[in-house]
């Protein structure tokens, strides 16, 4: 691992009243790597994704990310976010707005670009996904799969540092899910930074660098796939690895 | 004189109407004059506590709450007397237009914040967390992203609620406001003939009955998808 | 200040007088809700036949009285009529008026419920060998009324509180006994007691309301 982890994040617990969802969690994540975490539901990984960009407050622990510490409170946190691109399982779209209106607005409000230029890196970013010729298509007038790309677009179109994914295709039918995917491994490919949390062991297998299993809000173990899948160290992860695979 | 001829000379009586009809479009011009400062006040005064309220600023929003509790359970013709009738004995005056406008518009206030603010709350989680996840602040999510999609959702109630609040402007001839309905009365009772009431009636169905059938089409447009 | 608009004397003064007014807003209430509520359901059973003989007068007799204000509608009968040589009287006035104006809001209320109740549901009830009536009785109605309970108490709240248009037409309701009051006693207390009288009668009704309604606008996303 690079001496200088772009995501830090060290002893983190989160509660959610009397339920103790996170319980002291360390992640550091390298330049241009894939982590892949996965776990039973409730294990807490989501909780963890969604604490890396601060949509979700920390109970206590610290969390740097390309060198700005997230929690700290004179952090410009609008700010900060543009660098950590997320995409959430159920697509989150305006439905309002077109899917270029969708990826520029962050560029003209937070990023402060005139609207030609927004347009212009809006277009690129539908570009990326393959989806230059849907630019004024509502939400309402795409597939899932579509949708999801979109999302996509809106967070690379910030040029983010890292890119978290909540379940990205967790919601889909079972054909859409290889286009994002493939949007996926091309972002991998550019070297984005990612860390997925996902049921696609498939995709984990093949693009992913480091496997990461939680469960009951620790990280029980980690390393590369085929270390994870084939020869877990621990009972819970095998259990678990053994579950997901006779589906 | 058949019934019928009586009837018309009664109802419709064309010297008396040709005669008022002056005052009942002074009246029309009035009633237009103090429907448009309703809703124009009272929309932006709901819009403007939903918005505050969305802050959650917990003894704000109780005072909020209490006050558009208040002006939803009080019949606006009880805030117009009170403001025209109880005001003048703490040496403030309104006159009659100042406290029809001001008491309807705080009516629809009450309704419109109650109507904006569940349109707001009804936008999904999700929108909020994707909008600031790109880095928008709280007040750009809320204006650019959630106000939006909360507008569309509540045009169809508020409209309507609108119409009904607007037309309460009639009640402003309880305190001597010159709309329609106040130059219709005196019409009648200087002319001893109803014809003026009907022309009154009229002029209300000239102006509202538009935006009732407005309503209507906006009403299926918007219509909720169940 | 208190001892102008919340003098104690005064009250107790004018007690009687108020009481007498709000026992009259509730008999009131009372009669014109069931009115109203009865108007509806005739214009909502009606609409429901799909003749457009029947839907386009309809739609036009809705419209009209949505239109129309209530009290233009009121004074219409109570200076209008005594010229035809028809004197009815503040009360009656008051009670053909609300069934005309609020008959046709609970009409269009009970016709959104009738709606919203999917047409196999009927179509279930005749295949068991009930008549068009029983069906629309034992199986539309119960499920519109439900649908549309929000909707209905917000118009009888509307109801109650326009019973206060009474007082023009000189019926001793609420209102009128609290001005009544006011003129005698030279204070505006008894209508700031009226106030709060019409505020503690109704606020338990507007807060149920506020609830409902809320969790109806969050169901419809």
């Amino acid at each position: 691992m690079t001496p200088q982890p772009i995501v830090d994040a060290r002893a983190i617990h989160k509660h959610f009243g009397a339920l103790h969802v996170l319980k002291g969690v360390d992640l550091k994540v390298a330049e241009r790597e894939l982590v892949f975490v996965i776990g039973p539901s409730g294990s807490g990984k989501s909780t963890l994704l969604r604490c890396l960009n601060r949509l979700e407050e920390p109970s206590s622990g610290s969390i740097v990310v390309d060198g700005i510490d997230m929690l700290d409170p004179r952090t410009d946190i609008n700010h900060a976010r543009q660098r950590i691109g997320m995409v959430f399982q159920s697509f989150n779209l305006y439905p309002h707005m077109t899917a270029l209106g969708n990826v520029t607005l962050a560029l003209r409000k937070v990023a402060g670009k005139s609207r030609a230029e927004a347009d212009a890196l809006g277009h690129a970013a539908l570009e990326r996904v393959g989806l230059a010729d849907r630019a004024e298509h509502t939400p309402g007038q795409l597939s899932g799969g579509q949708q999801q790309r979109v999302a996509i677009a809106r967070s690379i179109a910030l040029e983010p540092r890292v890119m978290l994914f909540d379940e990205p295709t967790s919601a889909l039918d079972p054909e859409l899910v290889g286009s994002v995917l493939a949007v996926m491994r091309s972002l991998r490919e550019s070297g984005m930074t990612m860390i997925v949390v996902s049921h696609e062991m498939g995709f984990a297998r093949n693009a992913a660098d480091r496997v990461v299993f939680m469960d009951d809000g620790l990280i029980v173990e980690q390393g590369p796939p085929a270390a994870i899948f084939e020869t877990p160290a621990h009972e819970r992860t095998r259990a678990f690895i053994g579950q997901i695979q006779r589906h | 004189m058949t019934t019928w001829e009586r009837f018309l000379d009664t109802f419709f009586n064309g010297k008396v109407m040709l005669k008022y009809l002056p005052d009942i479009l002074s009246g029309m011009v009035v009633t237009i004059e103090l429907a448009l400062l309703i809703v124009f006040s009272g929309l932006a005064a709901g819009l403007a506590l939903a918005l505050i309220r969305s802050l959650a600023i917990r003894p704000l929003n109780w005072l909020i709450i209490f006050i558009v509790d208040l002006f939803r359970s009080l019949p606006p013709l009880v805030i117009i007397v009170l403001m025209y009738f109880g005001l003048p004995y703490a040496e403030v005056s309104p006159s009659g237009f100042v406290s029809t406008w001001l008491s309807l518009a705080l009516v629809l206030m009450a309704f419109s914040e109650e109507i904006f603010w569940a349109g707001i709350t009804s936008v999904h989680k999700g929108q909020w967390e994707a909008s600031r996840s790109t880095g928008l602040s709280f007040g750009q999510t809320l204006m650019n992203v959630v106000l939006p999609q909360a507008l569309r959702l509540t045009i169809p109630p508020l409209t309507n609620r609108t119409i009904a609040i607007t037309k309460g402007t009639a009640l402003g001839t309880v305190v001597a406001v010159t709309e329609i309905l106040g130059e219709a009365s005196s019409a009648v009772s200087n002319s001893y003939n109803p014809s003026p009431l009907m022309m009154g009636a009229a002029a209300y169905l000239v102006l509202f009955l538009p935006v009732v059938v407005l309503a209507r089409r906006l009403e299926k447009r918007f219509a909720w998808k169940r | 200040m208190i001892q102008t608009f919340f003098n104690v004397e005064i009250i107790a003064a004018a007690w009687p007088i108020v009481l007498s007014g709000l026992l009259n807003t509730v008999l009131l209430s009372l009669i014109v809700v069931p009115l109203g509520l009865f108007g509806g359901l005739i214009l909502a059973l009606l609409a429901s036949v799909k003749s457009p003989w029947v839907r386009w007068p309809l739609m036009a007799w809705v419209d009209f009285f949505r239109a129309f204000p209530p009290l233009v509608l009121l004074i219409l009968l109570f200076a209008g009529l005594p010229f035809a040589g028809l004197e009815l009287g503040g009360f009656a006035c008051v009670a053909i008026a609300f069934f005309l104006n609020t008959g046709s809001y609970y009409g269009e209320i009970f016709r959104a419920g009738i709606e919203s109740v999917p047409q196999g549901q009927v179509e279930a009830g005749r295949s068991t060998g009930l008549s068009r009536l029983q069906a629309m009785g034992y199986i539309v109605l119960p499920q519109a009324v439900r649908n549309v309970l929000p909707d209905l108490l917000s118009n009888t709240l509307e109801v109650v509180k326009l019973t206060s248009l009474g007082s023009v037409v000189a019926v001793p309701e609420l209102l009128y006994q609290a001005r009544q009051a006011q003129s005698l006693t030279y204070n505006p207390t008894p209508i700031v007691v009226a106030a709060v009288i019409y505020f503690l009668m109704l606020w338990p009704l507007v807060r149920l309301l506020s609830r409902l309604e809320n969790r109806a606008l969050a169901g419809r996303r």
